[in-house]
């Protein structure tokens, strides 16, 4: 590694900074104050406008560097993530996008409380939503610090952790100055910097292979140690029958995660109409879809260049193997066109990561103030004192953040962004359905469904290999790794829908059916929506 | 946006108004027009959620449980794991299209016209509405009705 290309990276990464700073302030100039602007942007995007903000959303760190890494590692294995992903998606067209959108004004608990007592719904939601936004933020973070590794070499430790802090700060900048207006222009920006580094590198791997797919699979699977068996799943998930369900649990909770992110659903409310959030998913759908297809090509690309081996040299879990990927195609290290490559998608990768950072803080720092806030709180509650609030919790969840994120460090991104889309799965998911779509859902199976999830959800995540007793595990050196599986969907997800289906049937008070009525009237015709 | 809480407020002193609210959402609830936008969104979300997550849930299975099946040849290096995958994708474009039509075609003008009557029930006592009021909704919600499409707000265009 020579010197120029961290300086010409750093370089290139602070002007991203610079430009999303000087977004932040001109968008937010004289803006500040009401919740409507600070939570949902003034709600007057455009659905192409949101498609890429949702797209830039979606598309993380764990998807350029985690899923190409696993990719180049494990072959067929990593494309499962990429189904698992896109699929998702359906899940939130079909079912929630639009009623959210009708129903909702700034968060998760918004559209449940239209039918539920406010004040225990509020605070479950806003525990779990914190919850799922910590662990997402916690993949992000190790992301910018593996990156970093990379960038400055072997001086290690140091230059990793003051990359997550200054990530860490940076994002709380942002969303303090800008709120969801400046959040959405920095998704925007960094989603056609993403698509475009993604799509030159894509061609360029095509160029090397002459377009033949077939000669860059076959590369692939000769240069990855594994000969066919590359192209076929089984490589990760294909022992025993613990990692084969192991699979099967981190399926579910992609597909059925997305629907339940609060970053994600955040996002329906920057729109005007139920029709401009269906719209602005179709567009995020195609946007996503060809970006996940790109990402294949890349991985099996940095597998067939490098070699599965190379990948897996330059740190743990295959997170490198993008950029590892564009110094080849450039050139080689040391050439011009190796270093500037290399540059410029070391800085997209940091740009994604601090956007995505961004996007997630504000989700949190929403269900901070606007639910556990309002509810908690003693004092009388002003919408400026709320947004107050919600900035100072926007600190607060960056600085939880980085403390973890300085802790799991060796950890492959894709595998702990899994673990969010889990708890999201458990926890956020069923209480929405069934209060979207069931007569009779009570508050008692809301809470219920949601603890239900939640719980059983994280302390799975504690006592599996991803905590302790494995050698990449958080505490490689304590073991109380009781549950045998990495992902807890497969568990977790099915206890909080039953959760939510016998607190209901419990529950001595009977369902409200006017607030059902309202509901479902306006969720469908999107009478009454904010 | 005040409005929204008003349900949490119930029995206060501008109560005069809000049992109104309720009750028009339950009748709109049990009306011939909302059952038929009803009846319209789930018939086609809910059978095609639950397609879609069947199918990809016997791709997953099938990986974890028949790797030998997934890893026969097709053509050149492409098997079946290979083709299973790009057919998730493919159907998952399909699907999103064939959503859109169907809610553009078939949900839209009739959930307009409901949103449009419910608004002007549930203002009527609080605010005079500027807008002369268009005809009471149609029992059958399917005629398209032509003032409709100038409701759209930015970027509704297509």
């Amino acid at each position: 590694m020579t010197g120029a290309h961290h300086v010409l990276a750093l370089a290139l990464f602070s002007g991203f900074v610079l430009v999303t700073l000087a977004i932040t302030t001109l968008v937010g100039r004289g803006r500040r104050g009401s919740p409507e602007e600070f939570y949902a942007g003034g709600r007057l995007f455009s659905p192409m406008e949101n498609g890429f903000a949702i797209a830039g959303d979606y598309m993380s760190a764990a998807s350029f560097l985690g899923v190409t890494g696993l990719i180049a590692l494990y072959g067929y294995d990593g494309i499962l993530y990429t189904v698992g992903f896109l699929v998702a998606w359906l899940v939130v067209l079909f079912l929630v996008a639009e009623l959210v959108r009708n129903c909702g004004r700034f968060t998760l608990a918004d559209v449940l409380v239209t039918r539920l007592r406010e004040r225990p719904v509020r605070i479950a939601t806003g525990v779990s939503s914190v919850t799922v936004s910590v662990v997402y933020l916690v993949a992000q973070m190790v992301g910018a610090g593996s990156l970093m590794t990379l960038l400055l070499g072997g001086t290690g430790a140091w230059a990793r952790a003051w990359t997550v802090v200054g990530v860490g700060v940076l994002m709380v900048v942002y969303i303090t100055l800008g709120g969801m207006r400046a959040a959405t222009w920095i998704q925007i920006v960094k989603a056609v910097l993403l698509l475009g580094g993604t799509t030159a590198l894509t061609v360029l791997v095509l160029l090397r292979f002459h377009g033949d797919l077939s000669a860059l699979l076959t590369t692939a699977a000769d240069r990855s140690g594994h000969g066919r068996a590359f192209l076929a799943p089984g490589l990760k998930y294909g022992g025993d029958w613990t990692s084969r369900l192991d699979f099967v649990s981190l399926g579910l909770a992609l597909v059925l995660g997305t629907a339940g992110l609060p970053h994600i659903l955040s996002r329906f409310y920057t729109v005007p109409t139920a029709r401009a959030a269906r719209r602005s998913v179709i567009w995020s759908i195609g946007l996503i879809g060809t970006f996940y297809l790109m990402t294949v090509v890349l991985g099996f690309g940095a597998a067939a260049v490098l070699g599965s081996g190379a990948v897996r040299a330059a740190g743990a879990g295959g997170n490198n193997a993008v950029p590892l990927l564009a110094l080849d195609l450039g050139g080689g290290p040391g050439s011009t066109g190796g270093t500037v490559l290399f540059s410029v998608v070391a800085a997209v990768a940091f740009a994604t990561i601090l956007a995505v950072v961004a996007g997630v803080t504000l989700a949190s720092s929403a269900s901070v103030a606007h639910d556990l806030y309002r509810t908690l709180g003693r004092r009388a509650r002003t919408p400026r004192s709320e947004v107050a609030v919600a900035r100072a919790a926007a600190a607060g969840t960056g600085a939880v953040a980085i403390g973890l994120g300085l802790l799991a460090q060796d950890l492959n991104v894709a595998s702990l962004v899994g673990l969010a889309f889990a708890v999201a799965a458990s926890a956020n998911l069923p209480v929405l359905l069934y209060s979207l779509f069931w007569r009779r859902f009570t508050t008692r199976g809301a809470v219920w469904s949601v603890y239900g999830g939640l719980v059983p959800a994280v302390a799975l995540v504690v006592l599996s290999p991803i905590v302790s007793g494995a050698p990449g595990a958080v505490f490689p050196g304590l073991d109380f790794a009781y549950f045998p599986l990495e992902n807890p969907g497969l568990v977790s997800v099915p206890l909080g829908f039953l959760a939510g289906w016998l607190g209901t049937v419990t529950s001595p008070e009977p369902a409200d059916a006017a607030g059902h009525a309202e509901t479902e009237v306006r969720s469908l015709t999107g009478a009454g929506a904010a | 946006m005040e409005k929204h809480d008003r349900r949490s407020s119930g029995g206060s002193a501008a109560g005069t108004i809000q049992p109104t609210a309720l009750d028009i959402y339950s009748e709109v609830q049990r009306g011939a027009a909302f059952r038929e936008v009803r009846r319209r969104y789930r018939r086609f979300a809910f059978p095609a959620a639950a397609a879609f997550l069947l199918w990809y849930l016997a791709y997953v299975v099938t990986a974890i449980a028949a790797p030998g099946l997934m890893a026969r040849q097709v053509a050149g290096a492409l098997n079946v794991a290979m083709v299973a995958g790009f057919a998730q994708f493919a159907t998952t474009f399909l699907l999103t299209w064939a959503y859109a039509r169907h809610a553009r075609l078939h949900r839209d003008p009739a959930a307009l016209e409901l949103r449009w009557a419910v608004s002007l029930e549930t203002r009527q006592d609080a605010a005079p509405v500027p807008v002369p009021a268009p005809a009471p909704v149609p029992g059958v919600p399917q005629a398209r009705r032509a003032g409709a499409p100038a409701l759209r707000p930015r970027g509704e265009h297509r």
